[in-house]
């Protein structure tokens, strides 16, 4: 005896279904926020943000991951962002169809896909050993930048190909010609989509573990100049978690983590929502 | 002529992607694939991995990616799929607004923090219910399985949102509900936007490193059971690089090699079934 | 004194091996409004375009000669060229910024001025466009708070700024109302002795109006060209003749 499942039934069935689906997905996402918070708040006092790290992690504070985070990441930014900038500028302003576009296209999305410990290991032999850099914060943040590259040239690629062309054709029938007319006006209309990318890479590059820990080393020192090794927050909070140091210490860099996540996001979010208004 | 000199300028540092992705191929084949061919393909595809006595079978080591990343397939795709189809099709606008940048927050989340969650909340509730270390292929399936969901999902809405309106509204028209819309017509559509989307997902599982470290257990045997602990070519690289000279050192690139093999192959038949649309 | 602005010899003009203009030899004075009219597709736009130059940039295979006061114009750098000959377009576009940056952005690439010439040069481009009065107290606002008429008028101002000796105008009324398009034709009847008009229009009657001479294009043909006065009232061709009295358009 066959029990047939009327088209108006299974569609309230599978609606039920899916809400599950995202509600389950959703909650997993505000439970680790929250979990990780919950029991990292304690640990995140003013002294925890600016002391020295003392006994390998189990006292003291995080200052040292956070400047290294800093100086890793703004490094890498300094280094990625002409250069995906340039490849997307290129890639919209001077390129149509052809064999060129293709291959920096590729080379753009093949980056993207490879795994964080590729670039470890590539960071490792090339700037560590080869260019000699040593693990350091210019090995780090080399490492990061190529792996930020990609991030940055699709976003920017977009930002600038939604400036209306109207604009360039006003430019230059002005008289102007494409280089001032790309620094004058495709850049600044196109700005808030790039620095959304920006941030997007900078985010990114903050959570970056295994490509940072075999570059840019985990001394635990505050870094006293670009060659100075660092722990990066992400590494520091990996040891913590997998020595099992101190648990509270664990807890409190991971909400600090987060929470810079979360900022970083959120900020980018909204230049997004400011950009896509001013063309949309 | 600034002209010119300029479009040079950008020309030349245009190419800095396809470098980079040159010279990382370069150095780790460089770097893995001589040890390949000094210990032959024998040893090399064993399941004895004892570096430092000669034994560089990674074997076991691939075997456990697979496993890791199936599990993560069977875990991650489900669900993935199902809130894809719910953000697309069932939830309303404002919603979706709100929802879809949520889980993509939940790609933001570094792996250490999956990881830790799997240390402190996956690892004893496994342990306690279903017995084992709690360090296993099902722990690393599921931490894998969540974190590929914001991959997946970004991908097939998108895919799905790309369907033109007039295949719903000629569905309706027919009488069909919602419901049938999308199993009979929108998933045809997007079908290859979803495959790739879940491929692009494989290679993110299989790429992990630092979760699976936390969570998996990193025993050099091929599992027997799902609660079995088991290591990951990923794994390995990071737990050993540290210390490693000589010849280990160069099995590590050569097992990077492979993964790097792996990643690329997988990465572009997504990009070739994604562009088939 | 009348001379001889712009020469055209032998124009042919493609885009992607479609033929949008054949063989057009026409000759503008210096203190006409020249008028173009034909119906849609007659290769009207792209004549202004083969003339400053941004076919080139549409990936278009020109042939034929174009002379600005007797030199071809490959032979003239091509910013200067484009600012020698301004071009209005359809649809009014301003550039993102101020009123004020929108006028002296064009300028300021092609010389240095000092900020009391930049002034200067705006009152003087915004007086002639006739906007200057409805705009002089918001110099600093964006230029998109203003009316479609006011924005193609400030286009206007933005040619006139560079100091150009010929101005063409592509259709440039068309989404406009009826007083702003008076306006606008009284700015070019007001400045005919200052520059050279060439003025692309679908609407006859406007040529009839303002045209010193008028030229009729179809189908990527120069099928006639004369004084509006004798074009109108006496057209050689049935084909203008047909198009005038609205058989077809």
């Amino acid at each position: 005896m066959k029990f047939r499942i009327g088209p108006r039934t299974s569609q309230i069935i599978a609606y039920i279904l899916l809400l599950i689906c995202t509600i389950f997905v959703i909650s997993i996402l505000i439970f680790i926020i929250g979990f990780v918070f919950k029991n990292g708040f304690a640990s995140l006092t003013w002294n925890f943000l600016t002391q020295k790290t003392k006994a390998m992690g189990k006292e003291g504070g995080v200052f040292p991951s956070i400047i290294g985070t800093l100086m890793v990441t703004l490094f890498a930014i300094i280094v990625a962002t002409p250069l995906g900038l340039g490849s997307a500028l290129y890639l919209t302003e001077y390129t149509k169809g052809g064999v060129i576009r293709r291959v920096i296209s590729f080379g753009a999305d093949c980056l993207a896909g490879v795994p964080s410990i590729i670039f470890g290991l590539f960071g490792f032999i090339f700037f560590v050993i080869a260019l000699k850099l040593g693990w350091s914060i210019i090995s780090g943040g080399l490492t990061l930048a190529v792996m930020i590259l990609p991030t940055i040239i699709r976003t920017s690629e977009e930002a600038i190909k939604a400036v209306p062309k109207a604009y360039r054709e006003i430019s230059y029938s002005l008289g102007v010609g494409k280089i001032d007319t790309i620094i004058k006006i495709v850049l600044p209309s196109a700005f808030p989509g790039i620095l959304t990318g920006i941030i997007l890479g900078i985010g990114r590059a903050v959570s970056e573990t295994a490509a940072v820990i075999f570059t840019a080393g985990s001394s635990l020192n505050i870094p006293s100049s670009l060659f100075s090794s660092t722990r990066t927050l992400a590494v520091h909070f990996y040891i913590l978690a997998r020595e099992g140091i101190s648990m509270p210490k664990a807890y409190g860099t991971a909400t600090v983590l987060i929470i810079s996540i979360l900022l970083i996001n959120f900020i980018a979010y909204r230049l997004m929502h400011r950009f896509i208004a001013r063309y949309y | 002529m600034k002209e010119r000199t300029s479009e040079k300028i950008l020309l030349i540092i245009s190419f800095s992607a396809i470098i980079s992705l040159l010279l990382i191929t370069i150095f780790i084949f460089v770097q893995g694939m001589p040890l390949i061919f000094k210990v032959g393909l024998k040893n090399f595809f064993s399941t004895h991995w004892a570096p430092t006595k000669g034994n560089f079978g990674i074997l076991s080591m691939i075997v456990g990616s697979l496993l890791v990343t199936f599990g993560a397939l069977i875990i991650g795709v489900p669900l993935s799929l199902a809130c894809s189809i719910f953000l697309a099709e069932f939830a309303p606008p404002p919603v979706q607004k709100i929802l879809k940048p949520i889980i993509e927050l939940l790609a933001g989340i570094p792996s250490v923090v999956y990881g830790f969650i799997g240390i402190v909340i996956l690892v004893p509730l496994i342990r306690n219910t279903l017995g084992g270390s709690g360090f296993s292929v099902l722990t690393a399936s599921i931490i894998l399985g969540i974190m590929i969901l914001p991959t997946i999902v970004s991908i097939s809405y998108d895919s799905l949102v790309a369907v033109p309106q007039t295949y719903r509204e000629g569905s309706y028209a027919l009488g069909a509900t919602k419901w049938q819309t999308v199993l009979m017509v929108l998933f045809p559509s997007a079908r290859s936007g979803i495959i790739a989307a879940i491929i692009l997902g494989m290679g993110r599982a299989i790429g992990e490193t630092m979760a699976v470290i936390m969570i998996a257990g990193n025993a050099l045997k091929i599992p027997g059971s799902i609660l079995d602990p088991v290591r990951t070519i990923t794994s390995t690289i990071a737990l050993e690089l540290g210390y490693s000279t000589g010849d280990h050192r160069a099995a590590l690139f050569a097992c990077g090699s492979i993964l790097f093999i792996i990643i690329v192959l997988l990465n572009i038949i997504a990009i070739k079934i994604a562009r088939r649309e | 004194m009348s001379v001889s602005k712009i020469k055209i010899t032998g124009l042919n003009l493609y885009y992607d091996n479609i033929q949008v203009l054949k063989n057009i030899n026409l000759e503008i004075y210096s203190d006409e409004i020249f008028s173009i009219i034909g119906p849609a597709n007659a290769g009207k736009s792209s004549l202004l375009r083969a003339i400053n130059r941004l076919a080139d940039l549409d990936g278009a295979v020109v042939q034929g000669e174009i002379r600005l006061d007797d030199v071809d114009i490959k032979n003239i750098p091509v910013n200067e060229l484009r600012r020698r000959v301004g071009l209005i377009f359809a649809t009014p576009i301003v550039l993102p910024g101020s009123i004020y940056k929108n006028i002296v952005y064009g300028p300021k690439m092609h010389n240095n001025y000092t900020k009391k010439e930049l002034d200067e040069l705006v009152y003087f481009s915004l007086s002639s466009a006739g906007l200057w009065d409805e705009v002089k107290d918001r110099l600093w606002d964006s230029a998109t708070c203003l009316s479609g008429g006011q924005q193609q008028r400030l286009c206007i101002a933005r040619s006139i700024a560079l100091k150009p000796e010929v101005i063409m105008m592509d259709e440039p009324c068309s989404g406009l109302d009826p007083i702003s398009t008076i306006k606008i034709e009284n700015t070019m009847l007001n400045l005919k002795d200052k520059f050279t008009f060439i003025l692309v229009t679908n609407n006859t009657k406007q040529a009839a109006r303002i045209g010193t001479k008028t030229a009729f294009f179809f189908a990527g043909e120069l099928i006639e060209v004369a004084s509006t006065e004798q074009l109108f009232t006496a057209p050689k061709d049935k084909r203008t003749n047909d198009y005038i009295i609205g058989r077809f358009g």
